[in-house]
C-alpha cells in the first residue's frame, strides 16, 4: 500500500530541518547563550513577548535564538507555546499609577508634575554605526557599570516614588471626562478564548492591538496622520517601567505574583470630532463647556514605544468609525494587524495549490470549448483565480 | 545547554489543553446541530502557521484518541510535504495510528479534496478552510455577512453567479462552488473542485470544516441535503476530463492532475494518491461517479 512519494515528503522535511541547522552553524561561531540574548537583545525580546502575547523573557530569548532572530517566527513560537498553557487565574487590573518608572515623557505640556524623565532611549542619539562595540568585553562592561555608579551621588537620590498621570491635569481642568461614551460596550472580552464579533467591545479591540504586529500598527497609525485620517494625536504621556501583577487566590486573598515591564501611551485625541461626549450634553452645551479631549490608549509588554504610541493612535481612530479610512475601520485594522494570522496566511501561498488551480483551469477551458462550439467571440476571464477563495 | 526546569515541560495529550478542547467540541456540536452555520470558536495558536491547516488541526486534535486511525491528505495526496508534517505532529501529540488507506481511517484531515472512495458512517472528514465566509467575495464586512446569513439574504451571491454566466458562459469556474446546506445556509465547501461537491450530498460520513485563522467551524452532518447553487436552466457542472486517461493506471473516472515532464510534455494522473494505489492493485474501490450531462 506504499505510495513512494510519501517517504519523499518526510525525507524532504527532515532534510530541510537539517539544512536550517546547517545554515545556522556553518559559520562555526560561538553559540549565543540564552542569557546573552535575553539581556543584550532586550528590545527584540520585548517585541517578541508583546506580539507573542506571553510575558516570559527567557522563553522569548530562546525563541529568538531558535529562529535566528526572525521577529514573526519568535512571536509565533511564543503564541504556540502559550496555547498549551492552562489559564488558571485572571490577574487583577494592572494599575500603571503604581509603575516603577524608568522613562516618562509628555509632549502636551512643557513641565509635568514629577518632571519629564528621559530614561533609556535612542531618540536623541545619532544613528551612526559604532565600531567600538566590537571591543566590548566583560572587563569593559564592569568598568562602565562601576563608572556609572560612581557618577551617582547617593545623597541626591530621591526616595522610590510613583508618579501621578498627565491625564490627571486634563481631568482636573475639566478637559476630559471619566465617563465612558454612551452606549459603549464595556464588557471584558477575552480574544484568546472567543472569536471576536463585530462591532467588538473596546476591551477586545485593546487586546487585539496589544498583540498586533508592531510594523502593521505603525502603518495604520501613520496613515491616520498622513492623509487617511483626521487625527494627529499628541503624546499625553508615555511611560515605561515595571508594574506589579496581582491575582486573587482561591481563598479570596490578593496575592502579588511578580512584576512585568510595560510601555504605556495615553494619546490625546483632538478636541473636534474625537472629543469625549457626555451623554447628557447637547452640542451647544458642550461647546459652552470648552474643549473636551479623549484618550487613545496604548499598552504593550516590554519597552516598545513605537507600538504603544501607534496603538494609542489607532485605538483613538477606531472609536471614531469612518468608512473612508482604513485605520478608522475596526474590521480592517483588527483582522489585518494580527501578526500570526497575517504571517501564516501570506506564507501559505507556498503550499501546493494544484487541485484548486486545476479546477480553475478546467473551468476556463470548458468555457472556451463551449464558446468555440457556439462560435461566439467572448473573452474568457482567467478561470477561478479571482473567486476561488484561496 | 538549558537546564532550567521551565524548559522541560511536556505537552498535554493532543497538544491543546483540556478546557480548550472541550470548548472546541462544544462548538463543533453546535455546528452539527445547525448545518452550514459558521460557529465562532477560540482557535488557539498552533505550532504550525495560520493558513496551513490550523482549523483542521483544532478539529482533529479535539476529536482524536489513542484508538483512532488518522489519515492526512493535502490536495489529494498523502505525500504532500504539509500533509506529512501535520500527520507527524498529530501522531507525536496523540499517539494514534496512521494510515494512507482511505477505508481504514476513522479520522481524515484533508485540504482541498474529498477522497474519491465513498466514506462511511464510521468516518469523519475534517476539511481545512482558508475562508469560511462564502459571502466574503460579495460583502467584505463580517458584521454584514453574519446578518445576511441570519436573514437568509443570498441575493448578492445569486447575482454574482448570474453575472459570471453572462460574462463567461459558465456559472462559475474554479474550486469552492457555493453550496446550500439543508436548504437553509449557503456555505463554502472549502476550495474543493466541483468534482467533489456532489459527494457532500446525503453522505454517510460527518464533514467538519475548520477555519483556524478566521476562527469558524461549520459542518455537514450525515444524510444532509447539500445542493450546489445553480439555476433551473443553467446547471452546476463538475470538471470534465474529456478524452483524458490516467497515464499510470489507464483509468479515466477520477479527478486528474496535469503533470509536466522535463521536456514540457503533458500527461495526466489520478489526483487521489490512495485511490490511485488501489486502482492499480485491483478491484476499484466504491466510488460515486457523476453523470456529466450533455
Amino acid at each position: 500500500m506504499g505510495y513512494v512519494a510519501v517517504k519523499g515528503g518526510q525525507d524532504a522535511i527532515e532534510n530541510a530541518n537539517k539544512l536550517v541547522d546547517y545554515f545556522r552553524w556553518r559559520g562555526r561561531t560561538q553559540p549565543i547563550e540564552l542569557d546573552q540574548a535575553r539581556t543584550q537583545m532586550r528590545l527584540a525580546v520585548d517585541r517578541a513577548m508583546g506580539e507573542g502575547s506571553l510575558y516570559a523573557p527567557a522563553h522569548a530569548a530562546l525563541a529568538l535564538l531558535q529562529v535566528e532572530g526572525d521577529t514573526f517566527e519568535a512571536a509565533f513560537h511564543l503564541r504556540a507555546y502559550r496555547a498549551t498553557l492552562e489559564r488558571r487565574y485572571l490577574s487583577e487590573t494592572l494599575n500603571t499609577r503604581e509603575m516603577f518608572v524608568i522613562r516618562r515623557i509628555s509632549s502636551t505640556f512643557r513641565d509635568i508634575p514629577g518632571g519629564q524623565i528621559l530614561g533609556p532611549t535612542r531618540d536623541y542619539s545619532f544613528r551612526l554605526l559604532n565600531p567600538s562595540l566590537l571591543n566590548a568585553s566583560l572587563g569593559s562592561i564592569e568598568k562602565f557599570i562601576s563608572d556609572l555608579r560612581d557618577e551617582i551621588d547617593p545623597a541626591k537620590l530621591h526616595a522610590m516614588t510613583t508618579y501621578k498621570k498627565v491625564i490627571d491635569i486634563f481631568l482636573q481642568e475639566g478637559l476630559m471626562s471619566r465617563q465612558g461614551r454612551s452606549g459603549e460596550d464595556r464588557r471584558v472580552f477575552d480574544v484568546t478564548k472567543e472569536a471576536i464579533k463585530f462591532p467588538v467591545p473596546r476591551s477586545a479591540a485593546l487586546q487585539m492591538l496589544a498583540r498586533a504586529e508592531t510594523g502593521a500598527l505603525m502603518c495604520m497609525a501613520y496613515s491616520t496622520m498622513r492623509g487617511f485620517g483626521m487625527s494627529h494625536g499628541t503624546v499625553g504621556e508615555l511611560r515605561v517601567g515595571d508594574v506589579p501583577v496581582r491575582i486573587v487566590d482561591r481563598r479570596g486573598r490578593l496575592r502579588y505574583v511578580g512584576k512585568i515591564r510595560v510601555s504605556e501611551a495615553e494619546m490625546v485625541g483632538g478636541a473636534g470630532r474625537g472629543a469625549a461626549q457626555s451623554p447628557d450634553q447637547g452640542r451647544g452645551a458642550r461647546r459652552a463647556a470648552g474643549p473636551r479631549y479623549s484618550i487613545g490608549y496604548g499598552l504593550c509588554f516590554g519597552q516598545n514605544e513605537t507600538k504603544a504610541i501607534c496603538m494609542g493612535m489607532v485605538e483613538s481612530a477606531l472609536r471614531n468609525p469612518n468608512p473612508d479610512n482604513p485605520a478608522n475601520n475596526q474590521e480592517f485594522v483588527l483582522y489585518h494587524t494580527e501578526v500570526i494570522e497575517g504571517y501564516g496566511f501570506t506564507n501559505h501561498l507556498k503550499l501546493p495549490h494544484y487541485v484548486t488551480f486545476q479546477a480553475g483551469l478546467e473551468g476556463g477551458r470548458r468555457v472556451a470549448r463551449m464558446n468555440e462550439a457556439k462560435g461566439k467571440e467572448v473573452t474568457v476571464s482567467a478561470g477561478g483565480a479571482e473567486e476561488n477563495n484561496d | 545547554m538549558i537546564e532550567v526546569p521551565k524548559f522541560q515541560e511536556s505537552f498535554n495529550y493532543a497538544y491543546i489543553d483540556e478546557f480548550t478542547k472541550k470548548e472546541i467540541r462544544r462548538k463543533t456540536l453546535k455546528a452539527v446541530a445547525v448545518p452550514g452555520y459558521q460557529v465562532p470558536y477560540s482557535s488557539p495558536e498552533m505550532p504550525i502557521s495560520r493558513g496551513w491547516g490550523t482549523g483542521g488541526l483544532h478539529l482533529t486534535l479535539s476529536l482524536v484518541g489513542p484508538d483512532d486511525v488518522l489519515k492526512v491528505i493535502d490536495q489529494g495526496s498523502d505525500a504532500s510535504v504539509n500533509a506529512c508534517n501535520l500527520r507527524l505532529f498529530v501522531k507525536k501529540m496523540a499517539n494514534c495510528a496512521l494510515t494512507f488507506d482511505t477505508a481504514e481511517a476513522t479520522l481524515i484531515q484533508t485540504r482541498h479534496r474529498v477522497p474519491e472512495e465513498i466514506l462511511t458512517e464510521k468516518q469523519i472528514l475534517v476539511l481545512q478552510v482558508p475562508q469560511p465566509e462564502v459571502l466574503r467575495g460579495v460583502e467584505r464586512h463580517e458584521a454584514k455577512t453574519r446578518m445576511m446569513h441570519a436573514e437568509a439574504d443570498y441575493a448578492k451571491i445569486w447575482v454574482t453567479l448570474y453575472e459570471a454566466y453572462v460574462r463567461s458562459g459558465a456559472l462559475r469556474s474554479g474550486a469552492g462552488h457555493p453550496i446550500m446546506v439543508n436548504g437553509r445556509y449557503v456555505a463554502t465547501p472549502s476550495p474543493i473542485p466541483s468534482w467533489d461537491v456532489p459527494n457532500l450530498n446525503m453522505a454517510r460520513c460527518l464533514y467538519l470544516f475548520g477555519a483556524g485563522r478566521e476562527k469558524r467551524i461549520h459542518c455537514i452532518p450525515p444524510f444532509t441535503r447539500v445542493e450546489p447553487l445553480e439555476f433551473e436552466d443553467i446547471r452546476f457542472k463538475v470538471e470534465e476530463f474529456i478524452g483524458i486517461k490516467c497515464s499510470v493506471s489507464g483509468q479515466d473516472k477520477a479527478f486528474m492532475d496535469q503533470i509536466y515532464a522535463d521536456d514540457f510534455s503533458r500527461s495526466w494522473v489520478i489526483n487521489d494518491s490512495n485511490f490511485l494505489d488501489k486502482v492499480r492493485q485491483g478491484p476499484r474501490p466504491p466510488q460515486r461517479l457523476f453523470a456529466n450531462p450533455e
